[in-house]
């Protein structure tokens, strides 16, 4: 019966008239990202304020990108930026080139480098997507941060049965 | 009172306006509306409401550049839009809107019709079947596939739909006794009975061609953008895409307007003046057409045949039948 089915689909398409719009209106509301989220890196400094860095390459040695490059140079007692022998110098991730696959933050040592939630990378030039260690190290820049979802429905360490 | 012709340019400069405002404002209502229907917002971000997305679309349609593809015939290719719009607006020559009014703040009487002629329908019917001259030159002077395949299509549906639409019209013209949309008119609120009561087989008839003339969901072949990229417009861009566009809106208005003159007494109603009552009856056969739009798919070439000629044209014709039996009996 075509002609009746057709009609019954007169009747749904009339019932989700009046349904609420599920549209999430994205400038005004972010939808908070999963906990494990791998958005823009973050560079981390030890409580006491030095770096985490000691610029050892192995991140940039294991980016399929290739998209990290990191210059090292030795502290001094005067410069001190790091708690260990050397310090990244020059730290550059190019966001263009970057797949977050997270393996940075696999081979990274001291945990000095994460992925963090933040999403909103597009950038009016291509120079501007290689972002400098000012850019990446913490604190982060305000304005540039993403709400993230609790973690509890997601941090089960048994699957459900 | 100016002079008659001065008048009648007046009103038409007016119309083709308002009716282009009403068909920027269609393309608004039709996206909000399809969104509401999808559990969706819908545009709502220029404007109000998204209320000036038509402006922003207008915008960036003009500024886009108008492409010329190869091995096109140009005079035709730019020709085909101008001709479909054209023939979809001059329908508006010949529906009336009310029957007369005083402008304010003078005594000058008018006529709410351009022209009243009394073939109103044969003018409605060879314009609407006109605008497909441009879908058709416009798929083929575009010498690509696809353009040629939808404008191909758009004569065939035309073809198979116009034979069903002027059956079911002839319904209501032997009931009124006339081809003059106002005489159609006046003739219902002489019955005290919209033609849609007991016309209303070839109501529905008229409905369901009429959505195939207008070429609108599910009967957009011409134009199926699954199968034919986007059909006869494949190798239209800019404004002039933007025509077409137009053309077919423009067409659904004028389609409507007729449908309410046809069926639901036009511009006759109590309380109200002529074009309000005539406005309403519009806005619930383009609901309609929306409605339509977001629930059905778009049917099978094979059964689009079918319908058009196993269905819609014995029905038209038993609706013929009948109505000139009745009518002859009462005479």
């Amino acid at each position: 019966m075509a002609v009746v089915d057709s009609v019954k689909g007169f009747g749904v398409t009339f019932r989700h008239l009046f349904r609420k719009p599920v549209t999430q209106q994205y400038p005004e509301y972010k939808r908070p990202v999963y906990p494990r989220f791998r958005g823009r890196h973050r560079l981390h400094r030890h409580p006491n304020g030095l770096e985490k860095c000691i610029g050892c390459s192995l991140c940039a040695a294991a980016c399929p990108a290739d998209c990290i490059r990191v210059v090292a140079d030795e502290n001094t007692d005067e410069e001190r930026y790091s708690a260990g022998e050397r310090y990244a110098r020059i730290y550059e991730i190019n966001m263009s080139r970057c797949i977050f696959c997270g393996y940075c933050e696999l081979a990274c040592p001291f945990d000095a480098i994460t992925l963090g939630h933040d999403y909103e990378l597009a950038e009016m030039s291509r120079e501007a997507m290689v972002y400098t260690k000012e850019m990446l190290l913490e604190p982060m820049h305000p304005s540039r941060t993403t709400p993230v979802a609790p973690a509890d429905p997601f941090d089960v360490v048994e699957p459900p049965q | 009172m100016p002079d008659g012709f001065i008048v009648t340019f007046v009103k038409a400069f007016v119309l083709a306006n308002l009716v282009m405002l009403l068909f920027a404002f269609l393309t608004w209502a039709e996206r909000r509306l399809l969104g509401r229907f999808q559990v969706r917002l819908g545009p709502n971000r220029v404007g109000p409401f998204g209320l000036l997305q038509p402006i922003a679309d207008l915008v960036k349609l003009i500024r886009k550049e108008s492409i010329m593809p190869e091995g096109i015939h140009p005079v035709l290719y730019i020709a085909a839009p101008a001709v479909s719009l054209f023939a979809s607006l001059a329908v508006f020559a010949v529906i009336p809107f009310g029957e007369q009014a005083t402008i304010p703040g003078t005594d000058w009487q008018i006529f709410l019709w351009i022209s009243n002629p009394s073939v109103a329908l044969l003018v409605v019917f060879a314009l609407g079947s006109l605008s497909f001259y441009g879908f058709l030159v416009g798929g083929w002077s575009s010498s690509s596939k696809y353009s040629l395949y939808g404008s191909m299509r758009a004569v065939s549906q035309l073809i198979s739909y116009e034979v069903s639409l002027a059956l079911a019209v002839i319904g209501v013209v032997m009931m009124a006794q006339s081809l003059s949309l106002t005489g159609i008119a006046e003739a219902q609120s002489r019955d005290g009975l919209w033609y849609v009561v007991p016309q209303f087989l070839g109501f529905i008839v008229y409905v369901v061609a009429s959505t195939a003339e207008v070429s609108r969901i599910p009967f957009d072949l011409p134009e199926a953008e699954g199968e034919l990229v986007a059909g006869y417009h494949t190798e239209y861009g800019g404004m002039r895409f933007a025509m077409f566009q137009n053309a077919e809106y423009v067409a659904l208005i004028a389609f409507s307007a007729v449908a309410s003159i046809l069926f639901f007494g036009g511009y006759e109603g109590p309380w109200l003046p002529g074009p309000v009552w005539m406005l309403i009856k519009m806005a619930f056969f383009i609901l309609i057409a929306m409605w339509v739009r977001a629930t059905l798919p778009r049917i099978r070439y094979d059964k689009l045949m079918s319908i058009g000629w196993k269905v819609l044209l014995p029905a038209a014709t038993l609706n013929l039948l009948v109505t000139s039996a009745i009518v002859a009996w009462r005479a």
